[in-house]
């Protein structure tokens, strides 16, 4: 007989284990699937669309950040719960203050040019590279008030205050950590390096064809011995979505990612014997997308107006028939894969009826064709399931007699328009980067109202918000900061400045022999260090 | 028709086409500029964040700061030097990233020119041959149906046979990525990617020259000097060669002509659906992303083009048709 107190004391420390050292459980995965890590093998992939540079910083996009950070590392990286995992950092602690961080570095690491690394790289990527250079990143390390380099290998930041979000800067998409010895007193983006990016990574960057493949190799004096297992990684340039979707199911490139395949034809790759599909791997980011609503406009100031296009639509429906199940309802301002996400939290339900019951209260009363209110949606251009989810919207809508007229626009003009305030509603969605105070402040603060994109464009505003939002951010203790994201999450539901629709899961489908590709909350923008093919 | 008449007829030709090419890059500087957004707004859009300070850095570094007359000046000044600028997006001359493009374009519409006018030709004479015969109906219905249909769509379904269920030619792309061939190996393989690329962009032209060839063989056939040669016992097959057809093939030059200017532009659609590494998509992707330094050098090459291409149609006339001088 097994006491069965050993038993549960036995699982206990596994999770414990399973936790803290998430790349040994990936190897006992491995070993417990009978497959041990394999060396060799070319991984072909595919990017879309063609990024304009490869170093993190210089560029951050989507498809950059999916293909630099082979290339590139963070201090850390984040288990799909968002717990901070070793990656250039080997531990790190916070003073009893919360106001100085210290990260011991990983020795033995060298860039790709056979540099070593060490704390300078650090000090520099944050306090100079990525501070002049990208938005997300000066928001926060402003805050730092003194770095001290400690040795070549530990280095400490002190902050202003205590901001309990701080860890999550430090992803590699996040904060590359870039090399000091070619950047350092160069102009950042015009530097000729860029053409050649040289990181601590697993893999080098080998050769770009433009509009055609970027090719990276196996970087031989890797810190992680033995590592990586791929001998080679080549991302494909296929700009068409069915001709990516041949080119997977024939095997010609073994993994897509993001929005290469069309949620229309995820369900096939379900079925297919040679492929999986993978759902998660996005918590991190945890796009969230929403109608956004101009509300500087007289009918769509109205909380009503926005409560009754709540429940006009069916958010089960977006998710499962024009996203095919690679996207979830959403049910708050703040993703469920994201801290703070307040699981007892409500949007309207769908009910047209509750709709027009509020377009009557507020006097709009339909006319012979049985039209209430007329309003604008620009389209997002982001490919067709964008497209079918603006046809959607206008017959949801006209259902409760809200007439919609469709705009369109390419991705350049569509920014500029919701840059400008020059729409009624349109269609976003936005990265909420793990924290409310990262990624969903932004959207809804009054001070942030500004003629840029991805700020509070809507025009929104409410005192209330501000300051629940400001005591969040200053807030060191995670159980009250909670507290607090539960105020916000209530009163914006309340206020319904945008209305959500949908949590994006952007499906990775990748060849069954290829393995532990998908482990962190950063999915396909981990490292790829420890991804092999099994024979 | 003297070398001096031929040379002042060029010198001429050549000061109009400057001043036309020229005229072409203002145009298109100005019209490129009336599309709303530009392109540090597009990357702030793809980076999905953005302060005051991003913007105002990355205008300043792509020039957007100056005022518009001075950006035009600053083009212009570069076009005369043949200077195409740089793409401060790609972080590469313009020169270098339309010069990397141009080879692969020029194999495909090249490949595809080849087959449509030699398969073209030979169908309309086929079927001019055989008029209101069964031969000629099925020639006349492919070249209509081929003519009908979307390039695109032709592309997907030749994929679909010979990629996805014979399994004999590649979906996409121009060779082999990571197998390093060389010499004869590497030909072939480009062969084989360039095959159903080449016959997609090739069809739609194709069934053009068939219907041209077959229409204007058929009314030169008519025509008197045709039945004094049948009259005199000149044999079939010659009277076809030297007097049909040469005469029917002036109209078949001049779009042949009009096709050729277009060569270099590359074709959007087929580079989009065969992963196609040209000059199209890089046009098309430049537009998408207010890339303006690489659209003007891409429209500059091909107003060049297509005016070098007249000239040389102009030309060509005069040597098949005696009767057609240069002037």
């Amino acid at each position: 007989m097994t006491d069965p107190r050993l038993t549960a004391l036995g699982r206990r420390s596994l999770l414990a284990g399973a936790a803290a050292a998430p790349v040994l459980m990936t190897l006992d995965q491995a070993r417990a699937q009978g497959v041990a890590p394999r060396r060799g093998g070319t991984l072909t992939t595919m990017l879309t669309p063609e990024p304009p540079v490869l170093v993190l910083g210089v560029n951050n996009q989507g498809p950059t950040l999916v293909a630099a950070s082979k290339i590139y590392q963070g201090l850390v990286k984040f288990s799909p719960t968002l717990e901070p995992l070793p990656e250039l950092a080997k531990s790190w602690s916070v003073s009893e203050d919360k106001r100085t961080y210290t990260f011991e570095l990983q020795p033995n690491v060298k860039w790709h040019d056979g540099r070593p690394f060490t704390a300078e790289d650090v000090r520099f990527s944050i306090m100079e590279f990525h501070m002049q250079l990208a938005p997300r990143a000066r928001g926060v390390f402003q805050r730092i008030t003194d770095v001290r380099i400690n040795n070549d290998h530990s280095i400490s930041f002190t902050l202003n205050a205590p901001f309990e979000p701080f860890l999550l800067m430090f992803d590699v998409t996040a904060c590359a950590i870039a090399p000091s010895h070619i950047y350092k007193g160069t102009d950042f983006r015009n530097n000729p390096a860029n053409a050649r990016p040289i990181g601590t990574g697993p893999f080098q960057f080998v050769e770009w064809q433009r509009g055609n493949f970027i090719r990276m190799r196996r970087f031989d004096d890797y810190w992680k011995p033995g590592q990586p297992y791929l001998d080679e990684i080549i991302y494909r340039i296929i700009p068409d979505s069915q001709s990516r979707r041949l080119a997977l199911q024939t095997g010609q490139v073994q993994l897509s990612q993001a929005n290469d395949i069309e949620p229309f034809d995820i369900p096939q790759f379900e079925t297919l014997p040679n492929t999986q599909v993978v759902k998660t791997g996005w918590e991190y980011f945890a796009p969230l997308s929403w109608i956004e609503v101009n509300q500087r406009l007289d009918v769509l100031k109205d909380v009503r107006f926005r409560r009754a296009m709540a429940h006009a639509i069916d958010r089960n429906f977006i998710a499962q028939r024009l996203w095919f199940g690679t996207a979830k309802a959403a049910t708050s301002p703040i993703a469920s894969g994201t801290r703070f996400h307040d699981p007892n939290a409500r949007l309207p339900e769908f009910n047209p009826r509750a709709a027009t019951a509020l377009l009557d209260e507020m006097g709009l009363r339909p006319n012979a064709q049985g039209v209430r209110h007329s309003v604008k949606l620009l389209t997002l251009p982001y490919g067709e399931v964008w497209t079918r989810l603006s046809e959607y919207l206008r017959q949801a809508l006209r259902q409760v007699g809200i007439d919609v007229t469709l705009e369109s626009t390419d991705a350049g003009g569509w920014v500029r328009r919701l840059a400008n305030w020059e729409y009624e509603l349109t269609v976003n969605f936005v990265y909420q980067f793990g924290d409310p105070t990262l990624g969903v402040a932004r959207t809804y603060i009054s001070s942030n109202i500004q003629k840029i994109a991805f700020t509070n464009t809507s025009g929104y505003s409410n005192p209330e918000i501000d300051r629940l939002f400001d005591e969040a951010q200053a807030e060191p203790e995670t159980a009250k900061r909670a507290e607090i994201f539960k105020q916000v999450q209530a009163k914006l539901i309340a206020d319904m400045p945008l209305i959500w629709t949908i949590e994006l899961l952007f499906p990775t489908v990748h060849d069954r022999r290829l393995r532990n590709v998908i482990q962190l909350g950063t999915g396909v923008h981990a490292s790829f260090d420890d991804v092999f093919f099994a024979a | 028709m003297g070398a001096e008449r031929l040379l002042r007829f060029l010198a001429q030709r050549l000061v109009k086409a400057a001043i036309v090419v020229l005229a072409i890059v203002v145009f298109q500087f100005v019209l490129i500029r009336l599309a709303p957004g530009d392109p540090a707004s597009v990357i702030a859009g793809q980076s999905g964040a953005a302060d005051a300070e991003f913007m105002a850095q990355l205008r300043a570094q792509f020039g957007l700061d100056r005022p518009m007359h001075e950006q035009l000046w600053i083009y212009v000044k570069g076009i005369l030097t043949l200077d195409l600028g740089f793409s401060h997006r790609q972080q590469l001359p313009v020169a270098t990233l339309i010069w990397d493009r141009l080879p692969a374009t020029l194999l495909l519409t090249g490949a595809a020119f080849l087959f449509a006018i030699s398969a073209g030709v030979a169908l309309g004479v086929a079927a001019a041959r055989r008029v209101g015969r069964p031969a000629d109906s099925v020639i006349t219905v492919i070249a209509l149906t081929f003519y009908a249909t979307p390039i695109f769509w032709v592309g997907l379904l030749l994929v679909l046979i010979f990629s996805v269920w014979l399994e004999w030619l590649p979906s996409f792309g121009m060779y082999t990525v990571g197998a390093d061939l060389t010499g004869l190996a590497y030909a072939l393989d480009v062969g084989r990617h360039l095959i159903l690329p080449a016959i997609t962009l090739g069809l739609f032209f194709l069934a053009i020259y068939a219907r041209l060839a077959r229409a204007s063989m058929l009314e030169v056939a008519d025509q008197d000097f045709v039945r004094t040669a049948h009259a005199k016992g000149v044999p079939e097959g010659r009277i076809i060669r030297a007097h049909v057809l040469r005469n029917a093939l002036l109209p078949v030059i001049t779009f042949a002509g009009i096709q050729a200017g277009q060569l270099v532009g590359g074709s959007i659609l087929v580079e989009t659906v065969f992963a196609w590494p040209g000059i199209g998509r890089l046009a098309f992707d430049a537009l998408l992303q207010r890339d303006y330094a690489v659209l003007l050098g891409v429209f500059f090459c091909t107003a060049v083009m297509v005016v070098l291409f007249n000239l040389i149609t102009d030309l060509l006339y005069a040597v098949i048709d005696p009767r057609v001088e240069v002037a």
